[in-house]
Formats: structure tokens, C-alpha cells, sequence
């Protein structure tokens, strides 16, 4: 480097240190960056296709979903001697979503196979969904043979070039000898660091042409060194503020879930005393029944887990990264808070609240080390009386619970349905919810125990992650009942691959919530928008046509078919369904469209003016 | 707003360009300049690129650009210990009537003309932009019929280099 003036250094851990860049820089060491049992694989002469099969394989990939087309036909013929799982999906965003939803259960990697074009270009939302909730997933994509790329080609897209957004990194493989290698260094890529999507795209020559194969392959990526190890002066700098804190909150988030680090976290929460609040894609992280557990934050979190936030002396941040739905008006959000930020991502750190102790790594090397310096201190000066503290967090807990008022219209209320899933199947079943209402009410009203239990696109807010997400779920977790939590808008959205569950026997459970509309767009309808529904109504519902009926829909795809409309077949059906395991079972739930979601903190607000009910505001200054 | 200089070491792989410039056009930055070219490392380019943007938000991006599996470094060279310089050929009017004057300016910034025709020339021109920009103010009058301009390059002053701390020559 010459006099230039490297970019914060504190925090540019990411990318290259000096010392660390020398001994590194000619490849990563093959051993430890190539996934799987690494066997060596003397050099043995393959097709490209063949190469990616095999590479796959040594991977250690049992399960992919995908569907085939022109340009990736190569590459399903020798898988169809592999002993690979090929999932054959209905439609490719099916295949990446339910990539994801393996991932989530089992903390691998979930792969998805598309054909070139319209291929690809269907599995973008998942793609994007995956950055956006930092899930480990390599998508692997024909592409059009070398030669005629940018030719507009049939069933040419450059998903290249769609995908440099929204992926983690993205490769283009125009030659079969360079398949094993990329493949190895995109499973390092999407499992390592801060986990992401990877795109890989092999072009059709890549595929069909002659390469010699051998493994383990070499990982080249001199650019790529995340940092796991928190640096241990910025730790011993959050241990003094824990230690001096008077109102501290755990502000965990799913990074704690990625880097199975859930068992370091209660550890490190029972040491400090302080109260944990996790985030929507860190339900689970945090035993719900733990008692420092105050709730999820959020636009629709609890008063107790919100409050908790806005009055904090100090967010304990962990694989969080202060998105708006959990901040509100930024400016507005924790203002009396120092701010502590374990990341493995650099780039998080100080992107939207400034962070005063700022620590680069993995959390799950970060929390016992933190855990062991709080610890240091309190010996040497004694614990911190947290006790006022939660007087006030508990006498919230105990003032406004999450809750829900029954519905004048005579219909169920949905959230009694969702908390009797959540309490029948119990904190070893796998809930996986689409997007709206239904999802906040499942991430209110399931009590998660543990992590990898609760699936959700929270980041994108994908409608109709849910059932495809489920099946991977299932996949990856065979043994664990799989609830999709649904609604009647997003069910529409990608139920085909009910018939990938049932001719795979892959028993998945789907609960339609079914309000017959678009309910979160309606609830903001009836609140901001006079109550003008506009294309807000599904005719699925109480009292309509009911197109699709979703029993026969559910019939139609071979699965177990129930509907629901009085309160005295809740708790049997769902019992009935808890049986089935033979085939997937539909259940719909024929609620009330006027259920709405509380607590909610209006767009565009502080969090301070959380609602409890309809312009209905906590009183803060209560004097006991 | 503040205009900064960043050397960013790539790897030299397709699409890397357009991979640093999305990450700039994502956030609304406007790109001054941009420089690209080969190093003294193989497989090594260097990416010299100008923005104007606020002190934390620069940060921002840098670290948005540092996540780039394809970058390898960045560092930000401020005016005071690094050496910048930009290329410039200007096609301007000169005949028989003004094409001393044209030449006369041309040596007063010891830059050159490197083409000649009936009734014009085309000078080559190298240097800081300030000087650059005086140059073209005097040739202005002349009637400048066209401008070809490099992005600004800049290496740091000294005997260190940026590539050798980052890369270990193999």
C-alpha cells in the first residue's frame, strides 16, 4: 500500500489484513474450504455434466430441487444414475424456495437446479430471497452454448447479469474443467461468512464437452476472507459497557440462527441477567419460555420486546442489522442507547444506527468470549442490579400481552387457529409461514423453543414461500412434522408444488388462513385507506364463490382435504391432520377478513407510538 | 460534496467492471472518472475511480465494494501523498492563420501535437486536471473540435506498493 489512507481499518477485517493476505492469497486452503467428506478423486476423464454430478456429490449434496429444460439436459441424464435426490419441482421458483427452506432446517446448503432463460429468470425471487435472509444456497443454471451468448439465442437470459444484485457472487462456466472448482468455490462461497445465494451458470458446451476430473479441486479466492474471530479489545470494550449498563437489551437476530449459535446465546443472557428480544428471523433463537424473553420487536412486535428497545441504556446487538420493520423512524429508534454490533458482515456495521462498540466476526466465536469477559468483570466488581429494569419490563409483560379480541362477524379468529397449531404439534414441529397477516400471527402466537423451527421470508417478503419452503423443510427434516402456515393469497401463489409433496411422499401440512383476501393490504386499507378495499377481496372465503375451492383444490393434488369453519373442529382437525402421514394434508381455515395484527407500529412513525389495538397507545409514565 | 479517489486491486475476471460500477450506480453515485487497467501482478487490475459523495456513506459503499468476492483491496488516495495525473487528446482548429498561436500554447504546457492537418491539430496533453483544464481554456478561443479524456489515474508517493501487501508475488 502506498500513503494512501486505507477505508476504516477497524472494521475492513472482511478483506485483508496484511499478514493474513500473505499467507493466503495463492488459494485457501483446499482441505478446509472444500465442502463435504472430501475424498480424493484420482483424474478421470468425464463430460462437463457428468463433472457437475460428480462434483455435487462430493459435496456431500443428498437433496436438490429442480426442472429441466434445453440447455441443462445434459447435466439430467447422469443424474438420473446419481444418488442424488432430485426433487422435480412444478416451477422453478418452487425448487429455489424450497432449496431455501432445506437450508433453514439443516443449516447446509440447499441447491436448485433451473434450465437457461425463463428457467433461471423463475428462480430470481428465490435468489433474491435467500440475500435478503442470508440463506446458503447455490443455484445452478444452464445457459446457452458459448458460442451464440448474446445472441439472443433461444431461451437465451443473461441470469449473470440479472443476478449481480442479489446474489452473494455469481459464475459463469464457459468451460468443463473449470465446473469442479467453481462449483467447490460457490459451496464456500453461499456457506461461509455472512451466507448468501451463489449463481452458478454453465454454458451447454461446458456441459457436453470432454474434461479430465479429479478432487478435491482448488479453491482460488484471493478476494474472499471473512473474518470469524471477533477482535478481542473491541470485546473486552463491550463486556465494560454490559457491565455498566443499567437497562441493557440482547437485540438478537438470525445471524445467531445461521451461526448455530443459540446454545452460546443463552450463556451469555443468563450471565448478563439482560433481556433478550428476537427478531422475526430470529424466532427460536431464544427459548420463548425462557423468562428474559420479552418478545419480538418490531412494526408488529410485543409492547415489552418494543419498549424494551426504545428505553434500552445499551442494545447487545447480535446478527441483527437494524432493518427498518424492527426500527421505525430511525432517528426516533433507542435514543438514550449506546450500541454494541457483533456482524459477521463488515458491511452491516454502522449502515444504519452508528455502532459505539463495533465487533467483526462470527457470533458464535464472539459470544462465549463476551460471555467469559462480562463474567471476568462481574467477579472482580460484582453483578449489576438489573432489577428495576425488569420491574418495568415485566409489569409490561404482564399489562400487554399479545392477544387478540374475538370477531364480531361470528367467523374464527385466526389467531386462535395458529396458537392451537403452534400448541398441538408442539416446539419440535417446523412451522414455515407465507407472507401478511397469517405470518405475523404465526411468529406471535407458535412459541419457538428452538432454532431452525421457524421458516419465513422476512427480508423480501416473498408470497408464496411458504409451501415450497415447507417441502424443502421436510426434506431436509423428515422425521419432524412440517406445518406451512399459509394464507389464501399467498397459497395461490405457488400450491402447485402439492403435487412435487405428494407424488414425492414428501407429507407436508398446509394450513390456509384463509380470510379471503389480501388481509395485510386489506388491514391497511381499513386503517390508512377509509376502509376503500381496493382488489383487496379473494372470493376464497365465508360467503363467496369460493374460487378455488381449496378442498377440492387440495383433493385435485391427492392430499388429505379439510375445511374448517366452527370453533369445535379446530382443535379436532388439526389432530386429524397431526395423523396423516402418508400423504400432505390442506386445511382451510375459514376465518374472518376483519382479524387484524397487534400490536403495530404505523408506518412512518416512532416505535414509541406503538398501538396495541386501534388507535390505542401504551401509557408509558405509570406510576405504581 | 467531498470528491475521493479509491485504487481498487481486482481480480482480472469478466464482469468485475460492471460489478464495481452497479455497486456505485445502486447507491445513486455519480462516477467522476474511471481508469482500468492491467498491474505489475498477473491476473491483477487495478480500478482507479472518482466520486463525489459524503464522508460516511463513501464508507458505506467501500464496504459494500470490499464484500466483492473479485475485489482484493481498496485504498483511498488523498491528494496530499499520491501522484494523479489524466491523458487528454483535443482535435482543435488551427490553419495557417493561428496554427503558431496553437502551437505556442501547446509548448506552453509542455504538451504536444501528435497530428496535423490543413486546419487542424490534435494535441496530447498530460497532467493534473487543474492543468488540463487551463490548457483547454486557452486552446477554447481556437475553436476545440473535440475532447478524448482518460480517467484520472494515481498511485501512491513512496516505495511501497499497494499490491504487495495485499498479494503475495507467486
Amino acid at each position: 500500500m502506498s500513503k494512501g489512507t486505507p477505508i476504516s481499518p477497524s472494521l475492513m477485517a472482511s478483506k485483508p489484513s496484511a499478514a493474513k493476505a500473505a499467507d493466503s492469497v495463492d488459494s485457501v486452503d483446499s482441505a478446509s474450504a472444500v465442502l463435504g467428506p472430501n475424498r480424493v478423486v484420482e483424474p478421470t476423464e468425464m463430460t462437463g455434466s457428468e463433472a457437475i454430478v460428480r462434483s455435487l456429490e462430493e459435496l456431500g449434496v443428498d437433496d436438490v430441487f429442480g426442472l429441466p429444460g434445453g440447455a441443462i439436459l445434459p447435466t439430467y441424464d447422469p443424474l438420473m444414475a446419481s444418488k442424488i435426490n432430485h426433487v422435480l419441482v412444478r416451477h422453478e421458483q418452487g425448487a429455489g424456495h424450497a432449496a431455501q427452506g432445506y437450508a433453514m432446517v439443516t443449516g447446509r446448503v440447499g441447491v436448485c437446479i433451473a434450465t437457461s432463460g425463463p428457467g433461471a429468470t423463475n428462480l430470481v425471487t428465490a435468489i433474491a430471497d435467500a440475500h435478503m435472509d442470508s440463506v446458503p444456497l447455490v443455484a445452478i443454471t444452464g445457459q446457452v452454448a458459448s458460442g451464440v451468448i448474446g445472441s439472443d439465442a433461444f431461451q437465451e437470459a443473461d441470469i449473470v447479469g440479472i443476478t449481480m444484485p442479489i446474489t452473494k457472487h455469481s459464475f459463469l462456466v464457459t468451460r468443463a474443467e473449470d465446473i469442479p472448482h467453481t462449483l467447490a468455490e460457490a459451496f464456500h462461497l453461499a456457506s461461509t461468512g455472512r451466507p448468501g445465494p451463489v449463481l452458478v451458470d454453465v454454458t451447454k458446451d461446458a456441459q457436453q464437452s470432454k474434461m479430465v476430473f479429479s478432487w478435491p479441486p482448488k479453491v482460488d479466492l484471493p478476494g474472499y476472507r471473512p473474518v470469524t474471530r471477533g477482535h478481542s479489545k473491541q470485546v473486552r470494550e463491550a463486556a465494560r459497557l454490559i457491565a455498566a449498563s443499567a437497562k441493557p437489551v440482547l437485540y438478537v437476530g438470525g445471524g445467531v440462527v445461521k451461526a448455530n449459535a443459540a446454545a452460546e446465546l443463552v450463556q451469555l443472557a443468563e450471565t448478563t441477567g439482560a433481556p433478550v428480544v428476537t427478531t422475526l428471523t430470529a424466532r427460536g433463537a431464544f427459548p420463548d419460555s425462557h423468562s428474559q424473553h420479552v418478545g419480538m420487536p418490531g412494526m408488529h412486535g410485543s409492547v415489552s420486546a418494543v419498549t424494551a428497545l426504545q428505553q434500552a441504556d445499551l442494545l447487545i446487538t447480535l446478527g441483527a442489522r437494524f432493518d427498518d420493520r424492527v426500527t421505525g423512524v430511525l432517528s426516533s429508534f433507542a435514543p438514550n442507547a449506546k450500541v454494541i454490533h457483533a456482524d459477521i458482515d463488515p458491511a452491516e456495521i454502522s449502515k444504519n444506527r452508528t455502532a459505539d462498540v463495533p465487533i467483526v466476526g462470527s457470533v458464535k466465536e464472539i459470544l462465549p468470549e463476551l460471555t467469559e469477559a462480562v463474567r471476568a468483570i462481574q467477579e472482580r466488581d460484582g453483578g449489576t442490579d438489573l432489577a428495576p429494569w425488569w420491574a418495568f419490563l415485566n409489569k409490561l409483560k404482564e399489562d400487554y400481552p399479545l392477544g387478540w379480541t374475538e370477531p364480531e362477524d361470528g367467523l374464527l379468529s385466526p389467531q386462535k387457529i395458529i396458537q392451537r397449531i403452534g400448541e398441538l404439534t408442539g416446539p419440535e414441529g417446523v412451522y414455515v409461514a407465507g407472507v401478511g397477516q397469517h405470518q405475523m400471527w404465526a411468529a406471535q402466537f407458535v412459541k419457538y423453543e428452538r432454532p431452525r423451527a421457524w421458516l419465513n421470508s422476512a427480508g423480501l417478503g416473498t408470497m408464496g414461500y411458504s409451501v415450497p419452503a415447507a417441502m424443502g423443510a421436510k426434506v431436509g427434516n423428515p422425521e419432524r412434522t412440517v406445518w406451512a402456515i399459509d394464507g389464501d393469497g399467498c397459497f395461490q401463489m405457488t400450491n402447485q408444488e402439492l403435487a412435487t409433496c405428494t407424488l414425492n411422499n414428501i407429507p407436508i401440512k398446509v394450513a390456509v388462513i384463509n380470510n379471503s383476501s389480501l388481509g395485510m393490504v386489506r388491514q391497511w386499507q381499513t386503517l390508512f385507506y377509509d376502509g376503500r378495499y381496493s382488489n383487496t377481496d379473494l372470493h376464497t372465503g365465508a360467503e363467496t364463490v369460493r374460487v378455488p375451492d381449496f378442498v377440492k383444490l387440495g383433493e385435485a393434488y391427492g392430499c388429505a382435504s379439510f375445511r374448517v369453519e366452527r370453533e369445535d373442529q379446530i382443535d379436532e382437525v388439526i389432530m386429524q391432520a397431526l395423523e396423516i402421514n402418508d400423504r400432505p394434508v390442506v386445511v382451510d381455515f375459514v376465518v374472518s377478513p376483519n382479524a387484524m395484527v397487534w400490536p403495530m407500529v404505523p408506518s412512518g412513525v416512532s416505535n414509541d407510538l406503538i398501538q396495541v389495538a386501534r388507535n390505542s397507545t401504551p401509557v408509558w409514565e405509570e406510576e405504581d | 460534496m467531498a470528491r475521493h479517489t479509491l485504487s481498487v486491486l481486482v481480480e482480472d475476471k469478466p464482469g468485475v467492471l460492471t460489478r464495481v460500477a452497479g455497486l456505485f450506480a445502486r447507491r445513486a453515485f455519480n462516477i467522476h472518472s474511471l481508469a482500468v487497467g492491467p498491474t505489475e501482478v498477473d491476473g491483477i487490475s487495478r480500478i482507479t475511480v472518482v466520486v463525489d459523495a459524503e464522508g460516511d456513506l463513501l464508507e458505506q459503499v467501500t464496504k459494500q465494494l470490499n464484500k466483492l468476492v473479485n475485489v482484493i483491496k481498496i485504498v483511498e488516495l488523498l491528494p496530499e501523498n499520491s501522484v494523479r495525473r489524466d491523458h487528454l487528446l483535443i482535435k482543435v482548429r488551427a490553419d495557417s492563420m493561428t496554427r503558431v498561436q496553437v502551437t505556442q500554447a501547446v509548448e506552453l504546457f509542455r504538451a504536444s501535437i501528435v497530428d496535423v492537418s490543413t486546419d487542424a491539430v490534435v494535441v496530447e496533453a498530460t497532467g493534473t486536471t487543474e492543468k488540463l483544464d487551463a490548457l483547454l481554456t486557452v486552446l477554447e478561443p481556437f475553436g476545440v473540435r473535440e475532447i478524448v479524456q482518460s480517467g484520472t489515474l494515481a498511485i501512491g508517493r513512496g516505495s511501497r506498493s499497494m499490491s504487495d501487501r495485499a498479494l503475495r508475488a507467486s
